[in-house]
């Protein structure tokens, strides 16, 4: 303990900021740690999916044809969880499906938040003609239900990882957009966006180098909330048959394609749908621990 | 000298600002009737070269949006402003900012003036580097003789705001306004927000930089006791208009507005011998959405007569460079 105290005073030249101390607020919160290493494991499954897999997920075999988990009868310890209706396993197929996701997750959320941001700021900064435009644009599209938006998209744009992403994109960045604007509505009435302006400060470096870093902790948080989100629409959209294409591996459609023989062999929905529920509930804790370290107005 | 005498730094003529509320789409559909808020009206000061001019009155009454309206932080609504003889009411953006390297502010609370997020290195580099004067390298150098000639050592520059007093903190507000060499510099409500004991070692501070840097004061209180002390001359303001203008020694020993009467004496003295007039304020300040016609300060002033309820007073010269807006007082 007393190293702790002491580590400080050690440096006095180069203090701690502000994301400094949340990241270690977070890193004291065990349950949310827990949380996000969950989430990096799945990163690295998808990332290492072709040396980790036992097996290539598009090969059939017929002989295997749903072939139970290996603690059951009939099952074997190189497929532990089982094979699908083609005899593909399970598992790689899961590991590899892994990758779908996380793919989309990162790009959509990524892409959505850069849109967000700088359209949020521009909003909540220059108000007047640009804030009107930008604002009656989002609540037009806050207006459509989100999955038959994607699913009007999806039906004109046609299947496809890409297609997936934009069709997501054209809402997510409603969602960054508006909670930067009210951010920098705040942000902008405090007198050290005055002091830049009365130093001659642009309009740019105040909403890029004033606001932004200020308002960046909320950006974050509600980012890592919403990629739960879009893994999610991803695997309905995938599980209506609009997404990724088969053979390719996504959750969503490996759930859809175990659906007719349920009661049968439960495990060829079963896995992958654990898969989505464990992922998207550690997101879902990280990002409260994320949210609980880098405002802690909010935790109690 | 006597020619430097003449042409003040900063001249503001007639110079408003009005808010208008109610105004948006909503509003005007729904036909409610727009609300002007005149925080400013038609002010009119000068100050000269190396003065300092003192502005009290209560909160709200305009003096922050007087002194961010003469430096263009906000657009005035009409009259003109005057520095160093050019006219910079219309100036155009661009120009306004080279400007802003001669006119400087110190703000009132030195939690929230200073970027949470940046080091006091960048906070009092940035102006330097905006304005492209120093390069990288002499920043720096820059820095540290600007933290050390507002007291701060330059170990701390790597630190950031939140680990500083906030004594300490108004000095790095004063390190950045003054790093541009500013001529003209307002220092709104600067001592406001801080312990009455650091305050003092903050006034000095300020009036010990004006000697060394020879700037001109445009100095913001609704403290009497330290508008006293740093100003050479007072203008008093009452929603918006400035009610009493002079010299500071005149102001404080003779006022002539019963509003400065007023404040005068809700500053306790230690001396019982000399009792001044007591004149006591009664009621709150008026709205200024609505403020009350005639002389607004008919409300609450205890000579108030019935002319005072219909005609506004003008601010009328009383020789000796005393200036009041009071149809009780005339001209010695």
């Amino acid at each position: 303990m007393s190293a702790a105290i002491q580590a400080p005073a050690a440096m006095p030249e180069r203090a701690e900021t502000p994301t400094w101390q949340s990241l270690r607020r977070f890193s004291g919160d065990g349950f949310s740690v827990a949380a996000a290493i969950v989430v990096l494991i799945f990163v690295l499954l998808a990332v290492l999916a072709p040396w980790i897999a036992p097996h290539d997920p598009y090969e059939t075999d017929l002989l295997r044809r749903l072939q139970p988990p290996a603690w059951m009868e009939g099952g074997e310890w190189s497929y532990i969880l089982g094979c699908d209706a083609l005899g593909r396993d399970i598992l790689s197929r899961i590991i590899y499906g892994s990758q779908v996701s996380i793919t989309i997750g990162l790009a959509v959320v990524l892409i959505s938040t850069a849109i967000g941001t700088v359209l949020g700021l521009a909003a909540g900064y220059m108000r007047g003609w640009v804030d009107i435009a930008i604002s009656r644009v989002v609540d037009i599209l806050l207006g459509f239900p989100y999955l038959i938006f994607a699913i009007a998209l999806m039906a004109m744009m046609g299947p496809g990882l890409q297609n997936i992403i934009l069709a997501l994109v054209y809402k997510e960045w409603v969602v960054p957009a508006r909670v930067v604007r009210g951010e920098v509505l705040a942000a902008r009435e405090m007198e050290y966006v005055e002091a830049a302006r009365a130093i001659g400060a642009p309009r740019l470096h105040i909403m890029f180098r004033e606001i932004l870093p200020n308002i960046l902790s909320p950006v974050i948080v509600v980012s890592t909330i919403r990629m739960a989100h879009v893994i999610i629409l991803e695997a309905s959209l995938s599980f209506l048959g609009i997404g990724v294409q088969p053979p390719t591996a996504s959750w969503g459609s490996m759930v859809a394609d175990g659906r007719s023989f349920v009661l049968d062999a439960w495990w060829v929905s079963t896995f992958p749908g654990i898969a989505i529920l464990v992922l998207v509930l550690s997101i879902n804790v990280a990002s409260q621990g994320l949210r609980d370290a880098f405002d802690p107005k909010f935790s109690d | 000298m006597s020619d430097m005498q003449h042409r003040p730094l900063l001249e503001v003529r007639d110079l408003e600002k009005v808010y208008h509320l109610n105004s948006g789409l909503l509003q005007r559909i729904a036909r409610q009737p727009a609300l002007n808020l005149r925080a400013v009206n038609k002010v009119s000061f000068s100050i000269q070269p190396g003065e300092t001019l003192g502005l009290i009155g209560e909160s709200g009454c305009g003096k922050s949006t007087l002194a961010r309206t003469v430096l263009r932080l906000h657009e005035p609504t009409s009259g003109s402003i005057t520095f160093e003889g050019s006219d910079i009411t219309k100036l155009p953006h661009r120009e306004m900012t080279a400007l802003r390297r001669s006119m400087q502010i110190i703000f009132q609370d030195p939690y929230a003036s200073l970027n949470p997020r940046k080091s006091v290195e960048e906070i009092v580099g940035l102006p330097l580097s905006l304005h492209g004067i120093a390069k990288r390298g002499e920043i720096r150098d820059r820095v540290v003789a600007m933290l050390e000639s507002v007291g701060l050592k330059s170990a701390h520059m790597g630190r950031f705001p939140h680990q500083f007093s906030g004594g300490q903190r108004q000095r790095i507000g004063i390190a950045r306004a003054l790093i541009l060499n500013p001529s003209f510099v307002v220092c709104d409500e600067p001592v406001s927000a801080l312990d009455v004991s650091i305050q003092a070692q903050i006034i000095t501070l300020l009036e010990s930089l004006k000697r060394e840097l020879g700037l001109t004061y445009l100095f913001i209180s609704h403290d009497i006791g330290v508008i006293g002390h740093v100003s050479d001359r007072i203008a008093v303001m009452y929603l918006g208009d400035i009610v009493e203008m002079g010299p500071s020694r005149e102001v404080l020993k003779a006022p002539k507005h019963p509003y400065t009467k007023a404040l005068l004496s809700a500053v306790p003295q230690i001396d019982a011998g000399a009792r001044r007039e007591r004149v006591k304020l009664t009621g709150d300040l008026p709205s200024p959405i609505a403020p009350p016609p005639g002389c607004k300060f008919h409300t609450r002033c205890p000579f108030a007569i019935e002319r005072c309820r219909h005609e506004v007073p003008a601010l009328r010269d009383l020789g000796g460079d005393m200036k009041a807006a009071c149809h009780l007082v005339s001209a010695s």
